[in-house]
């Protein structure tokens, strides 16, 4: 049984038809990659899956769980994680409390334990702590565990928003261009961290990206999506190879 | 120059909270042993109640004969002020920052509860010497301790959630009757209700669930803001609370069963100013723990960025649900004491004007802190009281400092930082070295 399964989704905003039959099957452990220029729907894929939107149409089935028309909360308690095109950081909140956050699914301490201070709170709190301080230690930023997040430079936040994403202990992970905005340095770096993380925890992921070379190296398969259809699937140099992808997507890189 | 002065002030840094604990307990004591013999002999009759301002804004009389004697009056209270506040706050703060420092610090590591705890029953005892000179100052105080629990909350959603509610005058409204309503149809002979029926010494005891009821009733009728404006962010919640409070205002104003407009008077005696204290102080400790747990903390998250908060498991509808109703709930708390300071409540002074004051004691002070709501609702009672005298031209002065407060702190004095008793009790570094142990 696959890890997530998506079956025929459509989905219309209004009139528009922004996603059309969208199938996709991922295992255990993959790294899957969504290509596709710019307005085709890849961002609205991710979110029709993690339940910001609701498809029109289809199922979505999450540890053989269809999940439907839930919201992003459980999904995500689920253990599917994320991060944002454009970060989507908590401005006023140090990096700790960034990754704190994400075990949000994890405390049952509750009401009372929030307003009394009680021992499990204690408990949970530093557990969760714990864990985030960990997960900061592998991704290199915890000497900055008690800065504000807008006080980092892009790279540090970029691996905070990491940090956040897989301190909901995921099993996939969603990562929407992780390299938007990165300098040829930082890309590497990026790149070390995604492989790192992949073995560390075993997980799925599944990730849009425009940089050729990024989704090349990382990608087992690869999907290509114009106007909300996917025109091509397949191995990195099946995808590349293909002609309907040059002509959509690289044919345009190669002129430029 | 500049650097040798802010060497001689040095202390004052250095100074922990006891040392100015005990300052305080030096002045109010000071106050009361000679503060009487001193304020007749400068000629100001009796103790200033409030620092004096009530007495140099009272008379603005520019005629040529009164102008010298209110010219010596004025006088006579600055010299009071320096005497009695200004010189023991330098002098014993100077003398004793080692001394308190030393025991602080012991205190501290024997146990930092039993340390905080020490703390707040010093500072009732400073508050309570300090406020025995005059009923008018203990009024005051009472108001204020009252309102430092309605800026909490307010802050809590507007602040912490990051929302626009302007209800909090009909949370206190209703917290306000239903409390009134219960004890008086209770502990009191009244028009209302009849006998009493139960003997008034169990009053006291029958007290809390009063507050806690009304605090309640109010938190469920915020359901009815919750509900419609939470579906979505943006401007609803500012429109929808707003007519809540107006609704609020009006039901009272028709219901003649608890006096219509014409209000509701005679609620027994029972906010008396300890029982006032441990409410305050049991509300900021619990609103404290409340937005220092990562549950309390989901608030930031979701007024930072809501998606992002949902991405990462929060559930954000039941936090903005909770953070509201609890807001709601200490609102109809601070709205019963303060029915029961008053002792009497009428449906016209929970409506605009007060919610101005509430909105001003929270952004004076600073959004999303603790400290920040204590600092603005006690410098915006006391201002207010202060400028009393200037009647009319009250109105002009607060809205000029909130005005300046807002240019030059867009978020309050103290916004955005985290109130630690703990680490308020601690001792405080003495620089020469001298503690070695710190």
């Amino acid at each position: 049984m696959p890890l997530l399964e998506v079956k025929h989704m459509t989905h219309y905003f209004g009139g528009l038809r922004a996603v059309h039959d969208f199938n996709l099957s991922i295992e255990k452990g993959e790294i899957r990659g969504l290509i596709g220029p710019n307005g085709a729907g890849k961002s609205t894929v991710f979110n029709l899956i993690t339940g910001i939107y609701r498809p029109t149409e289809g199922q979505v089935i999450f540890k053989g769980q269809n999940i439907t028309g839930k919201r992003p909360h459980q999904i995500a308690a689920m253990g599917l994680g994320r991060t944002f095109q454009n970060l989507r950081l908590w401005r006023h909140m140090t990096v700790l409390e960034h990754v704190k956050m994400a075990r949000y699914s994890k405390l049952t301490y509750g009401l009372v334990g929030a307003f009394f201070d009680t021992r499990k709170r204690r408990r949970e709190e530093a557990e969760a702590e714990k864990v985030a301080r960990d997960l900061l230690d592998l991704l290199g930023v915890y000497n900055v565990a008690h800065e504000l997040v807008t006080n980092l430079p892009y790279g540090m936040q970029r691996r905070v928003e990491m940090a956040r994403a897989l301190a909901v202990e995921p099993d996939i992970l969603f990562l929407d261009e992780p390299t938007a905005g990165m300098n040829p340095e930082e890309l590497v770096e990026m790149m070390d961290v995604i492989r790192q993380v992949h073995q560390e925890f075993d997980l799925a992921i599944f990730l849009i990206e425009h940089r050729m070379k990024f989704v090349m190296e990382l990608c087992q398969r690869i999907q290509t999506l114009v106007f909300g259809e996917v025109i091509a699937e397949g191995t990195p140099e099946e995808i590349q190879n293909n002609p309907k992808v040059i002509e959509a997507y690289l044919g345009e890189e190669v002129e430029t | 120059m500049a650097s040798k002065l802010t060497n001689k002030a040095a202390f004052f840094k250095q100074t922990p909270a006891l040392g100015w604990l005990l300052t305080g307990l030096v002045i109010a004591g000071l106050e009361m042993a000679v503060g009487k013999p001193l304020a007749r002999f400068l000629g100001i009759g009796k103790i200033p109640a409030l620092f004096g301002f009530l007495i140099i804004f009272k008379k603005p009389s520019l005629q040529f004969p009164f102008i010298f004697n209110d010219l010596g009056i004025i006088a006579g209270v600055i010299v009071y002020d320096i005497l009695i506040y200004l010189l023991p706050l330098v002098l014993v703060t100077w003398l004793t920052y080692r001394l308190t420092n030393r025991v602080a610090g012991v205190l501290y590591r024997k146990s930092a509860l039993l340390s905080v705890l020490l703390h707040i029953l010093l500072l009732y005892l400073v508050l309570r010497l300090w406020t025995d000179i005059s009923t008018y100052r203990e009024l005051v105080t009472r108001l204020t301790m009252i309102a430092v629990i309605v800026t909490l909350s307010l802050n809590v959603i507007n602040g912490y959630m990051g929302e626009f509610s302007t209800s909090h005058p009909g949370f206190m409204a209703v917290g306000a009757y239903v409390s009134s309503v219960f004890t008086m149809a209770l502990f009191t002979q009244s028009d209302y209700f009849g006998p009493a029926r139960l003997p008034a010494s169990l009053a006291p005891v029958f007290f809390p669930i009063a507050l806690i009821l009304g605090g309640a009733v109010a938190a469920f009728s915020a359901l009815a803001v919750a509900i419609p404006s939470f579906r979505t962010r943006g401007d609803y919640l500012a429109i929808i609370s707003l007519a809540y409070m107006f609704i609020v205002k009006s039901l009272f104003e028709n219901l003649e069963v608890v006096g219509g407009p014409r209000g509701l008077g005679g609620q027994p005696d029972l906010a008396s100013f300890p029982v006032i204290f441990v409410w305050m102080a049991l509300g900021i400790w619990i609103i404290n723990n409340f937005v220092r747990s990562t549950l309390g903390k989901a608030l930031n998250a979701v007024r930072d960025d809501e998606l992002a908060a949902d991405a990462m498991t929060v559930n954000t509808r039941k936090t903005k649900m909770t953070a509201f109703l609890f807001g709601a709930f200490w609102a109809g708390l601070a709205g019963g004491l303060l029915a029961h300071v008053l002792r009497y409540i009428n449906p016209g002074s929970f409506g605009l004007q007060k919610l101005a004051e509430v909105l001003a004691m929270v952004y004076f002070g600073g959004l999303n802190s603790v400290l920040g709501s204590i600092v603005g609702a006690v410098s915006i009672n006391l201002l207010g009281e202060a400028l009393r005298p200037l009647e009319l031209y009250k109105w002009i002065v607060i809205p000029v400092i909130l005005i300046l407060v807002m240019i030059y702190r867009p978020t309050g004095l103290i916004a955005f930082r985290e109130f630690d008793l703990v680490e308020i009790v601690k001792p405080k570094e003495i620089k020469e070295g001298d503690d070695a142990t710190a």
